[in-house]
């Protein structure tokens, strides 16, 4: 009986040691891990924490339908605190617990510095909020896509509007000396010069709050430009764009998400009528964004943070493509981004070679009786 | 050739503007030889004062041009009044303090008017209605000059000449003349150098409400801060023409105006500031006094 009961003993033992194997070899197999990276704690923490929350409700949403590929899906959230030198720990120990695609991270700078890391292993990683335009632009990061437009995205959109629907040949592209509207104005000419069915013909800032612009608005007809795009805010628009029309110049006006602001259209009254501006693009009607909204209200108790949405996006698009490529290959899942659509609150969506998102970002919007209008 | 005019024209008409300012700070200057740094406020309080009076009117369903009057009278009416109650507050008991801390005074009311023009209105730009209409006999020339423009040419010139004629011809020109050379001999004399100076105030204030009303209905908008850099310019006019000469005042803002809008127009709009300091600096260096100063021996 003593003997027996060793033996049974030995047996439980070998048992539950097969149990707890085939356990955890089952755990690595049968969950996705998902990497929530960002700043987390630290100053911009505030930019951070809603991609948690967002990855949160996308997970408890699939996981609670059956999960992708009919596997549960885990979150790994790690911080790095928006810094580089924080983030490329961060990126080295979400590899170490075998991650399989990140959702992260928020700041640009962060974002390049672990990017390399995920880079040399193939992991995907996509940001809901890094705007820098070399991060997709350069190619050197094959494995990065974004849920949020570029910093050029404006520009881009500007320029293609004023030479494909305007026919624009000659664009004058002037700024207000500020960080915001310069970079903008840079990008502009930089995309003008590129094209040969237009040229620069005149690259100026003005000083912002003269007195009056009457000598750039005579330069602006001197050159005979065609369209002027302006980088800056709703003051100086405005006081350039009546002074134009008052000096009865016909040129297009075609500004930034600075000028597409209702002030610019109470102080410039008529005048604004016809001026072009890009703006986000408008999500407050889209169902999936009111019930993501809804949802965050219902399980933290508050609105939504900063880039909310834009994280909200890019987890259902991570898993979206796991679940279309069937596995969490490098190479398949890659592949369903590029080609399979998403629905997510920031619209219909999928991502094009260098791994922006099409489908998000601006719109042209123009004045028309007093209220900007998107253009289609 | 074209192109030269129209320069040549709105250079005239931004020299215009600065002028009307600029004319406050010389004339302040020639006779206490204080630099009032709250005049750019009171062009900035003409401005609002104009608007208000604008919106009321307009709802009342007047005639353009009669609001434009009317507004204009009442905005110089209350800069004066502005002008006046600064000096009283801000620079009178300071007569015989140390000039710094008549300077320091100025710099702190026009902080205080700007602040409490925001805290009173509001933050915001705001539109300030085009009163004067489009002349028809202009439509040719629109695209070089607008009527507006036209406007603001033929006041400033009108506002010379009176104020030319104040100076020269009248009791209280004399007075403004004999005070600004010598205070303690004028009042040796029989004159009232407080009642002097008020007036001078009063004067000054009213001018650079004109030049507020125009000024705003040029560009058609108008905030709390439009006083500040008006003001810096039209000082640094008042500087580069001689401070304390009223022909230099007017002189220097032309000069800039021109300078500005030729800077701009052949140059590049960049470096629109950095030629009108520019001129600045080197007049400063060849002649000391402005343009037209005169060269005082016996004050530092």
């Amino acid at each position: 009986m003593k003997r027996c009961y060793g033996k049974a003993c030995i047996t439980a033992i070998a048992v539950v040691c097969a149990l707890i194997l085939m356990t955890s070899a089952g755990i690595a197999a049968d969950v996705i891990k998902l990497g929530v990276a960002g700043a987390h704690s630290g100053d911009l923490a505030s930019y951070g924490i809603p991609s948690v929350k967002a990855a949160e409700l996308v997970v408890k949403d699939i996981n609670a339908k059956g999960g992708v590929l009919g596997r549960e899906v885990v979150l790994l959230v790690e911080d790095d605190v928006c810094k580089p030198e924080v983030a490329t720990n961060t990126a080295t120990k979400l590899l170490s617990q075998g991650v399989d695609v990140v959702m992260g991270h928020i700041c640009s700078g962060a974002t390049k510095a672990a990017l390399a890391i995920y880079k040399a292993e193939n992991i995907i990683c996509m940001s809901p909020s890094a705007t820098n335009p070399p991060l997709t632009q350069s190619g050197d990061y094959p494995n990065f896509y974004r849920t949020i437009a570029s910093d050029d995205a404006q520009a881009r959109l500007e320029v293609d509007y004023a030479i494909n629907v305007l026919k624009a040949k000659k664009i004058a592209v002037l700024h207000d000396k500020g960080d915001y509207g310069k970079g903008l104005a840079e990008f502009a000419k930089a995309f003008i010069e590129k094209d040969s069915r237009a040229e620069v013909v005149l690259y100026e800032g003005v000083t912002p709050g003269a007195v009056d612009y009457s000598a750039v608005v005579q330069k602006i007809k001197r050159f005979k430009a065609d369209a002027v795009i302006f980088g800056g805010y709703h003051p100086e628009a405005s006081k350039i764009v009546m002074q134009m029309r008052k000096k009865r110049m016909d040129t297009a006006f075609i500004s930034d998400d600075g000028v597409k602001d209702d002030t610019f259209i109470k102080v410039a009254g008529a005048y604004a009528e016809g001026v072009y501006a890009t703006g986000p693009k408008d999500t407050s009607k889209n169902p999936l964004a009111i019930a993501a909204t809804e949802a965050h209200r219902k399980a933290y108790g508050s609105d939504p943070g900063a880039f909310f949405l834009n994280a909200y996006a890019a987890t259902q698009a991570l898993l979206n493509a796991i679940e279309k490529a069937g596995s969490t290959d490098y190479e398949k899942v890659s592949q369903a981004l590029k080609t399979e659509y998403v629905e997510t609150p920031l619209g219909r969506i999928k991502f094009d070679e260098r791994g922006d998102a099409i489908g998000i970002g601006f719109s042209i919007y123009q004045v028309k009786g007093g209220v900007y209008i998107e253009v289609r | 050739m074209d192109y030269f005019l129209e320069l040549f024209l709105g250079g005239l008409t931004r020299g215009s503007i600065y002028a009307l300012i600029a004319l406050g700070y010389t004339m302040v200057y020639g006779i206490i030889e204080l630099i009032n740094f709250a005049h750019g406020e009171i062009y900035m309080i003409g401005a609002f004062t104009a608007l208000i009076v604008i919106s009321v009117l307009t709802l009342m369903g007047m005639n353009t041009v009669a609001i434009l009057v009317i507004a204009g009278v009442i905005a110089v009416i209350y800069s004066s009044a502005y002008g006046y109650t600064v000096e009283k507050i801000a620079y009178k008991p300071l007569r015989n303090a140390p000039r710094l801390s008549a300077l320091i005074s100025a710099i702190g009311m026009s902080l205080f008017l700007q602040n409490y023009v925001l805290l009173a209105q509001t933050s915001d730009f705001l539109p300030f209605p085009n009163l004067v209409p489009d002349f028809e006999f202009m439509e040719p020339y629109a695209h070089i000059i607008g009527s507006t423009e036209i406007v603001i040419l033929l006041t400033t010139a009108v506002v010379m000449v009176l104020l030319t004629f104040l100076i020269k011809f009248t009791t209280i020109g004399k007075a403004m003349r004999a005070a600004s050379q010598d205070k303690t001999m004028a009042m040796l004399v029989g004159i009232n150098v407080n009642r002097v100076i008020s007036v001078t105030f009063v004067v000054g204030s009213a001018t650079a409400a004109i030049g507020g009303v125009l000024i705003a209905s040029h560009v058609g908008m108008i905030n709390f801060y439009i006083g500040f850099i008006a003001g810096i310019k039209a000082f640094v006019a008042a500087v580069l023409g001689g401070i304390g000469s009223i022909p230099g005042a007017v002189l220097g803002s032309f000069i800039l105006g021109w300078t500005e809008s030729f800077a701009t127009g052949y140059v590049s709009s960049d470096y629109e500031d950095v030629f009108a300091f520019l001129f600045l600096v080197l007049i400063l260096i060849f002649r000391p006094s402005g343009i037209l100063g005169r060269t005082e021996k016996n004050k530092v």
